[in-house]
């Protein structure tokens, strides 16, 4: 085949059947809402939520989730996409990190130190990371989905991507039924959810993004 | 314009593009010791990941990163996969993409007629019909008794079947 026949062929079937915009915000808000569903469906958001918001504590940690979440999930739009720099987005992430931070040495200077070890163990460590990474399964493979459709410069940093802001949505959606509220329990537990589910989505991606 | 699925404005940027292209690959494959035979290979498969993955672009933002980025990331993968490490600087690209340097039309593609051979029917006929005899859509499914929909979508799948040949195996038997 000559290229200006390629090129006759290619032409031919010029409307674009896929928009990387469209499949990324699909994928986000189908894997929002699937595990929204499992935690509904299986544990439940905690009895108290109404009142526990008005605590500082439980506040932050809903706010400080979120806030990663939407961050994060933003970088997934650009990290498909080639050529687009993913440095304004990804800096961004840094507030977050120096909020949960603060948190932190305010959590240090209102206890006592012999309570830090109790607040950041909480009542269930083991529980939050497990869960956090169920949760985040559906998310991780609705995004590598809509990846995989486009064209990452680095597959494996497009699955780690997809792996952080499946991790915060996860988190952002565990946060309204766990009951450790410490910002100690959130940084340790909750961070280390959002290592495993990173790791593995940079592993995934590694193996399933290359085009 | 293009983006909207205008075929003759989507073809007038890929004759347009595809002269840059050209040189690009030239250049590289001569620098890397591969035959200038295998650089319309390159060519095309360039072609190929710029036609199967441009929804990614942004149609916000400028073209030119965007068709820079996909060349490089071909580019690299394409001439790694005929055994040369090789590492392209993206400023390269870009200025090679914003000169306006012409040479002449490639020649016959004795792998992309094996590649052909390769596809399956109706794949096979539909693209025969449209690349070879320069037909259209319409008189395709004429010619074959299908509907303008089933061509349409089994074009795109030859589209991508070719482009899967090219990332696989068809260059081991040269």
């Amino acid at each position: 085949m000559k290229t200006d026949e390629l090129i006759r062929l290619m032409a031919e079937d010029a409307p674009v059947r896929v928009r990387f915009g469209r499949q990324a915000f699909m994928a986000l808000v189908a894997g929002t809402l699937a595990a929204l569903a499992l935690l509904l469906l299986s544990v439940g958001i905690r009895p108290n939520l109404g009142q526990a918001l008005e605590t500082a504590r439980v506040l932050f940690k809903v706010a400080e989730t979120l806030l990663f979440a939407i961050l994060a999930a933003r970088l997934v739009f650009l990290v498909g996409r080639p050529g687009a720099s993913l440095k304004a987005a990804a800096t961004m992430l840094l507030l977050p990190l120096v909020l949960l931070g603060a948190a932190i040495a305010a959590e240090l200077f209102a206890l006592p130190p012999d309570a830090w070890r109790r607040y950041l163990m909480g009542s269930h460590p083991v529980f939050c990371v497990v869960f956090v990474p169920l949760l985040a399964l559906l998310p991780l493979a609705a995004f590598l989905i809509a990846l995989k459709q486009a064209a990452p410069d680095d597959p494996g940093m497009a699955g780690a991507v997809a792996g952080l802001a499946a991790s915060g949505i996860a988190s952002a959606v565990y946060a309204w039924h766990c009951q450790d509220d410490s910002p100690l329990f959130l940084a340790t537990w909750y961070g280390v959810a959002t290592v495993v589910v990173t790791a593995t989505g940079y592993m995934a991606g590694r193996r399933l993004l290359r085009w | 314009m293009a983006m909207e699925g205008d075929a003759q404005a989507y073809q007038h940027f890929l004759v347009a593009v595809t002269p840059h292209l050209r040189v690009l690959a030239r250049r590289r494959c001569a620098e890397f010791g591969a035959s200038a035979s295998e650089a319309e290979d390159v060519v095309q498969e360039v072609l190929l990941a710029v036609h199967l993955k441009r929804g990614t672009w942004d149609t916000a933002r400028p073209i030119g990163p965007w068709l820079a980025a996909i060349v490089r990331n071909r580019l690299i993968d394409s001439l790694r996969r005929r055994g040369r490490r090789t590492n392209v600087p993206i400023e390269d690209v870009a200025a090679t993409l914003a000169a306006d340097e012409q040479t002449d039309e490639g020649d016959e593609r004795l792998s992309a007629e094996t590649l052909l051979a390769r596809l399956k029917e109706p794949q096979r006929d539909i693209v025969r019909s449209i690349s070879l005899e320069g037909a259209g859509v319409r008189e395709t499914a004429q010619r074959l008794k299908m509907s303008e929909g089933a061509v349409r979508v089994t074009l795109h799948r030859a589209l991508k079947t070719l482009a899967a040949f090219y990332r696989s195996d068809n260059h081991e038997n040269r």
